[in-house]
């Protein structure tokens, strides 16, 4: 192997190109492998641990109001853990890109109560297999179960448990104020 | 990568500057080692020859490999789970089809010479599009159930897999039918003709009388959509290409959204 001293002339204009291109390489590699490696670590945060998300709507009013930031966690919603009474953001039954934030009121096998608070006549719904309901703490502005049924437990994406922003409302969101939420006997 | 050196001491030269994961631990001289685990430039090697110290600086060394071994397996695993569990949930898996209800499409003698094994390519779903007669996997909305109850009015699926019963993670592969806005006619759903509502789509297992597909439980939410079975891969005989196929009688009847009225090509 020639040393880099007995090149003269071409050849060590070409050698030192061929390194410098080498080296070059080498770096755009090493950026390339460590993005892929911190985007995949990244996603699995994001997929199994928890995020952000930013609400809007006048639907689960008090409890979460318009352009408020809320950390929502995975981890309940793949161990299914989701219980009555949690704030759950899952995908929208007729838009899959849409979610929505709303309170779990019944899980599969619980009786729901579908009639308004205004009808003499009380009508009664068993939650389906595999489905939870949804209810908007906001119950006269909030489009939930009660207009399009009971939501497949599949589609929740994550359980809301702490409030970021506004600073002054800073930590764990309240219970139901509605009353609305069947309690489990176990 | 190099790991073999010697963890006790670094050399400073130009060319180790590249290596930052290299430990960095820097150490007086007098505890330097030579090849024989004696330590050099100390100039009377004689007081280190007692048994114990000797031991000691051995076992010193080894805990130095073990910790290495420790440190490559520890970052190894940082790197090959995230990866692999992201290629999993982005790109592409492979599973296993169970039953005879998307005969003879997949797993044509059932279960008797084995089952189908599936390619599930996840990115071309990623937007929620599919097309009609692609066979896609859903998450279904019903945990498995021990197949002595076959009640109709339950959303069972036909992969009886031993889960837990609080899991409903069980997912079904049928074959897509229509999509949001078709008007079809259904095989014994509780409506004879439907218009398949907003953000939905219909199923169906190409064995019509043993399916549990939408036509049990409904259409299904374009939510649930969790891959498209693109490709066959085992066994090899029937290594093929998964092309979207729709029997003409299940063609949708009519596109209907809203006020526009579309014909189906």
């Amino acid at each position: 192997m020639k040393s880099r001293e007995k090149l003269w002339g071409r050849d060590r204009a070409r050698s030192v190109g061929a390194e410098m291109f080498r080296r070059a390489l080498g770096k755009t590699l090493g950026f390339v492998s460590y993005t892929i490696q911190y985007g995949c670590i990244a996603h699995c945060a994001f997929e199994y641990i928890g995020e952000f998300v930013a609400c809007s709507g006048p639907s689960m009013e008090p409890t979460i109001t318009s352009h408020d930031v809320v950390f929502s966690e995975r981890l309940s919603r793949h161990l299914c853990r989701i219980e009555n009474g949690d704030i759950v953001i899952t995908k929208s039954p007729f838009d899959p890109h849409m979610n929505i934030c709303k309170r779990v009121i019944g899980l599969e096998g619980d009786k729901v109560c579908t009639s308004g608070p205004s009808d003499i006549f009380k009508t009664h719904q068993y939650v389906p297999k595999g489905h939870v309901w949804l209810e908007g703490d906001n119950l006269r502005n909030s489009t939930d179960s009660r207009s399009y049924g009971p939501v497949p437990y599949a589609l929740i994406r994550g359980r809301v448990c702490l409030k970021l922003w506004p600073l002054h409302h800073f930590g764990a969101l309240n219970q139901s104020p509605t009353g609305r939420v069947i309690k489990r006997s176990n | 990568m190099r790991f073999w050196g010697n963890p006790y001491y670094t050399v400073n030269r130009g060319a180790n500057r590249g290596d930052r994961k290299k430990m960095a631990r820097t150490k007086p001289n007098w505890l330097s080692l030579g090849p024989g685990g004696a330590p050099v430039g100390v100039p009377d090697v004689t007081e280190w020859s007692t048994s114990t110290e000797v031991t000691f600086l051995v076992m010193a060394q080894q805990a130095g490999a073990g910790r290495r071994y420790i440190r490559a397996f520890v970052s190894g695993f940082f790197v090959a789970v995230p990866v692999t569990v992201t290629v999993l949930d982005r790109f592409a898996y492979v599973a296993r089809v169970e039953g005879a209800s998307m005969q003879p499409s997949l797993n044509p003698e059932g279960n008797v010479t084995g089952s189908d094994v599936v390619l599930l390519n996840r990115w071309s779903v990623r937007n929620y599009q599919v097309r009609r007669g692609d066979i896609v996997s859903v998450l279904a909305t019903k945990r498995a159930e021990v197949s002595r109850c076959k009640r109709i009015d339950a959303y069972p699926t036909v992969h009886t897999v031993a889960r837990s019963p609080k899991n409903p993670q069980q997912k079904i592969i049928k074959r897509v039918i229509a999509l949001e806005g078709d008007f079809i006619k259904t095989l014994g759903y509780k409506n004879r003709y439907l218009r398949v509502p907003d953000g939905h789509f219909w199923i169906e297992g190409d064995h019509h009388g043993h399916s549990l597909d939408s036509n049990s439980f409904g259409p299904v939410s374009l939510g649930l959509v969790h891959g498209r079975a693109s490709h066959i891969i085992w066994p090899p005989n029937r290594w093929q290409r998964i092309e979207p196929s729709l029997p003409p009688e299940r063609k949708p009847l009519l596109n209907w959204h809203g006020d526009t009225t579309e014909e189906e090509d």
